[in-house]
């Protein structure tokens, strides 16, 4: 069967140019710097406690996607749930967990967020409204729209932030949920982490439908692409969406155009794409930089100030390994815990 | 102080590499993130990519080396102001944080403890020694069962309208309890088990679903996870194979992968088994899939009473429960004490007949042939001792063993099938726990092993009959 091969080249991935974006405050701009360098650290220092072997099982790291993220976490309040699949730490620390909980759960030891006994794929903190940390692509879109739910049931104007990625587009509970979602008109952000590759199969390769924002037309949910490596660009489509679920219109789908530049997961040796597309996201397109140089350019800090933000990140991330690396393991009594209540 | 590049492992397993490539020199500058060098193995070539910022310092291993060991030292890294000759010639000697696991375990334990509080790490060999045997599982503890007092009043109603009161009771008791799922409300529920709830508790409690049963069960779990407690209605549980990701990794294991922090509590009921003429699709047997699962509760009565009185319990309990129900056993009346709070133990099995020759074990229909089978046997002047397990997980092995030891027999009964079922379950427990009381092996009398067939004679022949449980009765009773 002859098919039609379509072309995923970087150009593919940029959405129609917004509006001009609003800039950020200088605390804005300062606290998203931050963060977005701190889940980077985080997780290349993930990455390098993978190598030494500290790290078991699976390991997906988010480097690259950070915008997304932390930009959607500029939206939220207290009491909206955030929900996501494996690719999970960024969300985490975004949500305000503990690095060095988060770290420890890694290298699963006593003191992880689920005492050494969920690992990379599997942490919650009902305190930061992280329900998970979720193994099974697609999963956490009926429980994230479930959360919804929750909110709708107990009169509240919580949201919940529900994210999964393209190749999770693809499963069908999705849009059983998608159905349900605008049935009842619950508040859920569906906020589609486009990174291109769905592990080594790009989307290309795997969607009739590349433009996600549009796999909610059906069900006449509203959805939009979004510069995912813009936290500016991630925080403006989520006030909008944010706005739509609060005022009871339903969910709302953004999909973020981003990139990973690092493997599916640590084991992948990413062959399926050319150094030079990671290299070219990478020199034009990382978040971190542009926020970077956006910084200088608004004089919001020099050089000095940036720099010690840096280290400080550097140093936040190296006590959590720290803490990892020595945080014993959890004692053999807990093999038979927290299985029922 | 230089930072060290190691060798990095790909995998878990992966112990050794070749460095098949330099692809910065000593002197240029690096940034994290940067793809310093190539390392293959086997199976894959891969990008070593830079984590910290600075000057290549030494290239400790030449590229072209092979096997080079997970953790070597590689090269360093200088950062602002070093240069290399500051290297310290670290070969033999790493960091701290080149250590492998176990030798930083080491060092933690030699380490001034209390440095991040009360971690203190064991010595690897204790470590070891632990990780060897697994401890015993806990003891189940068996609740007592629920003593009807004297003199209280009987009504005796359908297991159906047994199963609404539940829910309504419950509905009434606790805001956060909503029934969901298809046709439970403006339909009055496909076996009319919701019938009423609509009119008393209104569409925001009561929920029609469209047919999605993966989505609506996913969104029961969510729901679950933010505290409601949901009540799932599935029309039958052969379509909850459509919803099992959802049941099993996502409501049972929860818990346990949350280290006790987020749960849910859930209940996802409706008909299970045969029912009549319906075909393989429509005629499945659950109990042995659903006991299988740590993290779930499995209850099955077969009584309108213990419908009640469990349905009630699993709804206030604070986890995942499965409660099979079965479409014959709707219609069936029996009494039902009239209570105000009528809550039956999860995990308690009940002796339905007492008796001293054979212990007969069933539950749910699978009673219906016991208890007419022991009419039989009593006639021939064979006593049997019949168990309504009510609960498969946790099981109440207790009550189980205690009765075979008594009549030294055992016949379990099941509508499933054989291999790898409840009955052979019980069988194993028997066995373990009873092998010196037991005067003859335990008979299973199950469904046949073949897919349910639709034509009258066949579907009997599939299922097991009240001759085929007198007849295993008599066989383990040598007579």
């Amino acid at each position: 069967m002859a098919v039609a091969q379509k072309n995923s080249s970087a150009d593919d991935n940029k959405p129609a140019p917004a509006a001009k974006l609003a800039d950020f405050s200088k605390e804005q701009e300062l606290s998203a710097y931050e963060t977005m360098l701190t889940i980077r650290r985080f997780e290349e220092k993930a990455g390098q406690m993978y190598g030494m072997g500290l790290i078991g099982g699976f390991c997906h790291l988010y480097i690259g996607q950070e915008a997304v993220v932390v930009g959607m976490q500029m939206v939220l309040k207290k009491g909206d749930q955030v929900i996501t699949g494996y690719r999970d730490h960024g969300h985490m620390l975004a949500c305000g967990m503990d690095p060095k909980g988060v770290m420890a759960e890694l290298t699963g030891r006593a003191q992880g967020y689920s005492k050494g006994k969920g690992g990379s794929m599997h942490m919650f903190s009902v305190e930061k409204g992280f329900y998970g940390g979720h193994g099974i692509v697609g999963a956490q879109v009926p429980l994230g729209t479930g959360l919804a739910f929750a909110n709708v049931y107990r009169g509240n104007d919580n949201l919940s932030v529900t994210y999964f990625g393209d190749g999770a587009a693809n499963q069908g509970q999705v849009y059983e949920s998608f159905n349900m979602a605008e049935l009842w008109k619950l508040p859920v952000i569906y906020v589609i982490e486009n990174n291109r590759y769905a592990m080594g199969t790009s989307i290309a390769r795997a969607s009739a439908e590349v433009n996600l924002s549009r796999r909610g037309l059906s069900f006449n949910i509203p959805g939009e692409q979004v510069d995912g490596m813009d936290v500016r660009a991630v925080q403006a489509a989520g006030e909008k969406a944010a706005a739509w679920c609060r005022a009871g219109k339903g969910p709302y789908i953004l999909e973020m155009l981003t990139y990973r530049y690092r493997g599916h997961s640590m084991s992948d040796p990413a062959k399926y794409r050319t150094r030079e597309e990671v290299d070219k996201v990478r020199s034009t397109t990382d978040p971190i930089d542009m926020s970077r140089a956006r910084i200088l350019e608004k004089k919001f800090a020099n050089e000095d100030a940036l720099k010690k933000i840096d280290a400080s990140v550097r140093d936040l991330i190296n006590q959590a390994a720290e803490f990892a690396t020595h945080d014993p393991e959890p004692d053999a009594s807990e093999l038979f815990t927290d299985i029922y209540r | 102080m230089p930072i060290d590049i190691l060798m990095p492992a790909l995998s878990p397993t992966m112990e050794k590499g070749n460095l098949a490539k330099w692809l910065k020199k000593e002197g240029d500058a690096v940034k994290s993130g940067d793809i310093i060098a190539e390392i293959e193995t086997d199976k894959a070539t891969m990008e070593v990519e830079a984590t910290d910022e600075g000057t290549m310092g030494k290239i400790l291993v030449p590229e072209g080396t092979a096997d080079v060991a997970v953790n070597t030292p590689i090269a360093t890294i200088l950062s602002d102001g070093e240069d290399a000759s500051a290297a310290p010639a670290k070969k033999s000697e790493p960091e701290k944080k080149t250590d492998s696991v176990a030798e930083q375990q080491k060092k933690a334990q030699s380490a001034p403890p209390a440095k991040e509080g009360k971690a203190e790490a064991p010595a690897p060999e204790e470590v070891e020694k632990k990780a060897d045997k697994a401890p015993a599982a806990p003891a189940i503890k068996t609740a007592a069962d629920f003593d009807i007092p004297e003199g209280t009043e009987m009504v005796t109603m359908t297991m159906r309208e047994a199963l609404r009161d539940a829910m309504a009771e419950e509905m009434r008791r606790d805001g956060d309890v909503f029934v969901m799922g298809e046709e439970v409300a403006e339909y009055q529920g496909a076996y009319k088990v919701t019938q009423g709830l609509l009119q008393e508790f209104g569409a925001k409690r009561v929920i029609d679903t469209p047919i999605t049963e993966h989505g609506f069960a996913g969104l029961g779990v969510g729901a679950a996870l933010a505290g409601l407690k949901p009540i799932v209605e599935f029309m039958t549980f052969n379509f909850a194979m459509q919803a099992m990701d959802q049941i099993i990794n996502s409501a049972a294991k929860t818990l346990y992968m949350s280290g006790g922090q987020m749960g849910c509590s859930i209940v996802f009921r409706g008909p299970n088994g045969a029912a009549a003429r319906v075909a393989a699709q429509h005629s499945q047997d659950y109990s042995a899939w659903y006991s299988h699962i740590p993290g779930l509760k499995v209850i099955a009565p077969s009584t309108a009473a213990d419908a009640k009185g469990l349905l009630k319990a699993a709804i206030r309990d604070p986890n995942p429960i499965i409660f099979l129900e079965n479409e014959i056993l709707y219609g069936h009346s029996s009494p039902v004490p009239k209570l105000d709070d009528f809550v039956l133990p999860i995990g308690k099995a009940k002796i339905a007949r007492a008796g001293t020759d054979v212990t007969i074990i069933a539950w749910s229909n699978g009673m219906t042939y016991a208890l007419k089978a022991a009419e039989e046997l009593a006639k021939e002047g064979i006593e049997a001792e019949v168990i309504d397990l009510r609960t498969l997980k946790p099981m109440d092995t207790e009550t189980i063993i205690a009765s075979v030891k008594k009549t030294g027999r055992a016949v379990t009964v099941e509508e499933g099938w054989a291999q790898s079922g409840v009955g052979a379950e019980i069988a194993t427990r028997i066995m373990e726990q009873a092998f010196d009381y037991l005067d003859a092996p335990v008979a299973r009398v199950s469904g046949k092993d073949v897919p349910m067939p639709y034509a009258a004679n066949l579907e009997k022949l599939a299922l097991p009959t009240v001759a085929e449980v007198v007849e295993a009765a008599k066989a383990v009773s040598y007579k």
